[in-house]
């Protein structure tokens, strides 16, 4: 074996290395969340911690749903986030449809004042927001946070390119042969921009499940928390006495997001790929 | 479809008003573009675009919300100019968002040569779903964690190092050790984000460009920098763009671990803003934070564009 060679395999090793290293840090407070979750309250600030729990105590489970509402947590995050997505893709493709395949006076002008929005982010307009919020009579209601996200500018400008690369002949063709503009839309085009719906819907499903500066300004009530919320109170309640409560809930409010990028990992990885198209 | 009468074979079924209005086939489809556009259009306006507007008009008054709102010109932007905790908190939402982004550009490109090194397919794509996965948990809940991982005395972070002869790094008690936990858990976090987006990049690259620097004697270094590094430059700026846009907007993280402190180590803008409109009632002055917090965003974003021009190469 000539030494070029023996040098060329030492770097791909050096560099396997270096990524099993990598993931060990990437995956190690996942396992560690998981782990001390299933570990006794009394162990769980243990040290060195039971990586791997030989013995797994569901007790932090049963416990976690008994000492805060989890249950409500969760289901008001499956509406709130399930409503936002849904509305936000059927807007979205509507408006991201017109924008690239229908002719309107201002069309273009409109569309500058989205591309201009899409750059402002939410914190900078929180304090209007929240005036606007109070005066529609939504406060402390599943809606302040469902009706701001029903539409954006961002999904509407994805939607819009996916449309742009689709032939306008199709949609002349139908139109020829009677179809409506609606039905143009929703039989021909909709169906194929299955892919960008996709991606759009799985962007927004890990934005919205996750979200805490929202639920913490527009929500008071404790029967309203979502999920984020309700697991930050958890922890400032209870101090460090239950962490392995604490964390259990953690582990309880990842699930579906785990579940969901195990079927769909390609749409996770494609919307993040699709923002960056130009 | 062929529920529309055979004359109107050109414009397809136009809406009907009553009888009294039958548009032509271009108002027709006029109409339609509106009524798709109507429900995000409203969205937008009443949710971002008016808010921008009524923020910099808040930005004028000084409200409480319980009294009536009192016009003051200026003053909240003269106050704010000589607020050392406002001007901190830029200084410190900067320092954080330009720590994490060049983190997260120059660990994320490293992985993600590393890993297209890998003949395998399997391999590639274990790697790409293990550094994925901290994506999917929540900001917040990554903090709760992250908490207690790096707790002082009781934190597992603190008792590796400490085998390792580092004994009991103050993190969440310092302003430098707070400072730096942040960086290291959002970089964990959003590391992915950077991979993914270079893993992408690099795989669209021609393969007869790479096989030419060799044939001409190119080493792996100068094959980095004068070949691949120019030719992945418009993902670099997306997500040095992108990554500074969401790291100016830093909260979750602070307020779940530090609350901002110690002191206003962590303070960042946008926490800044939330306590004085929502804890301590300013919506006037929060709200001309706000407007400058809009416009110092608007100047990065420009100024990294023209930085763009001379750097990245669009082929």
């Amino acid at each position: 074996m000539s030494t070029a060679l023996l040098f060329l395999r030492a770097r791909r090793a050096t560099g396997l290395v270096v990524l099993i290293a990598a993931a060990i840090i990437s995956l190690a407070p996942l396992v560690w969340t998981l782990s001390t979750s299933l570990r006794t309250p009394a162990d769980a600030f243990t040290n060195p911690p039971a990586w791997f729990p030989i013995h797994p105590d569901w007790f932090n489970y049963q416990a976690v749903f008994e000492e805060v509402p989890l249950l409500t947590f969760f289901v008001n995050s499956v509406i709130v986030t399930g409503l936002i997505v849904a509305g936000q893709t059927l807007t979205c493709m509507m408006s991201g449809y017109a924008f690239a395949m229908i002719r309107f006076p201002a069309r273009g002008k409109i569309f500058m004042v989205f591309l201009a929005t899409m750059m402002v982010p939410l914190q900078a307009t929180i304090i209007p927001v929240f005036i606007l919020i109070r005066w529609m009579g939504l406060a402390d209601s599943l809606g302040s946070l469902i009706i701001p996200a029903l539409g954006g500018a961002f999904g509407t400008f994805l939607m819009r390119q996916y449309f742009l690369q689709m032939p306008r002949e199709l949609g002349e063709a139908a139109r020829i042969d009677g179809a409506s503009h609606f039905q143009v839309f929703w039989l021909i085009y909709a169906r194929m921009a299955a892919p960008a719906v996709a991606a759009l819907a799985t962007l927004n499903f890990s934005g919205f499940w996750s979200e805490f500066y929202r639920p913490l300004i527009f929500l008071s009530d404790q029967s309203k928390y979502t999920l984020p919320l309700g697991l930050v109170g958890l922890q400032g309640n209870l101090g460090t006495g239950s962490v392995s409560v604490v964390l259990a809930g953690v582990v309880v409010a990842i699930v579906p997001s785990i579940i969901l990028f195990a079927f769909a990992q390609r749409y996770f990885i494609e919307g993040i790929t699709a923002g960056s198209l130009k | 479809m062929d529920k529309g009468p055979a004359k109107e074979k050109q414009g397809g079924t136009p809406p009907r008003f009553g009888g009294w209005f039958t548009p032509t086939a271009e108002q027709g489809e006029a109409l339609f573009g509106y009524a798709m556009i109507v429900p995000s259009v409203l969205i937008v306006m009443f949710f971002t675009a008016g808010p921008i507007l009524a923020s910099i008009g808040l930005s004028l008054y000084k409200w409480d919300v319980i009294s009536p709102p009192r016009f003051t010109g200026l003053s909240n932007y003269e106050r704010l100019a000589a607020d050392d905790t406002v001007l901190h908190s830029f200084v410190v939402t900067i320092g954080l968002a330009f720590s994490i982004v060049v983190l997260e550009i120059v660990i994320g490109l490293a992985l993600a040569l590393l890993v297209q090194q890998r003949r395998s397919r399997t391999a590639r794509a274990t790697f790409r779903t293990i550094f994925y996965l901290p994506l999917l948990a929540s900001a917040s809940s990554v903090a709760i964690v992250m908490g207690y991982m790096f707790d002082q005395k009781f934190g597992v972070i603190n008792y590796y190092l400490g085998l390792l002869g580092i004994s009991h790094i103050p993190w969440l008690v310092s302003d430098f050790g707070a400072t730096a936990t942040i960086v290291i858990i959002v970089v964990w976090q959003q590391l992915g984000f950077a991979f993914v987006l270079f893993v992408a990049a690099l795989g669209a690259m021609p393969t007869d460009v790479l096989e030419a620097a060799t044939i001409d004697g190119a080493g792996p270094v100068q094959t980095f920098f004068l070949v691949k590094l120019p030719m992945i430059s418009p993902t670099v700026f997306f997500v040095a763009v992108v990554g500074m846009i969401n790291a100016m907007q830093l909260f979750d993280q602070p307020y779940v671990l530090t609350k901002g402190g110690p002191g206003y180590s962590t303070t960042t803008t946008v926490l800044l803003i939330y306590q004085t409109a929502f804890q301590n009632l300013q919506f006037g002055y929060g709200s001309a934070i706000s407007v400058v917090l809009l416009l110092i965003l608007i100047a990065l974003t420009a100024f990294q564009f023209l930085g763009a021009r001379k750097l990245v190469h669009y082929q």
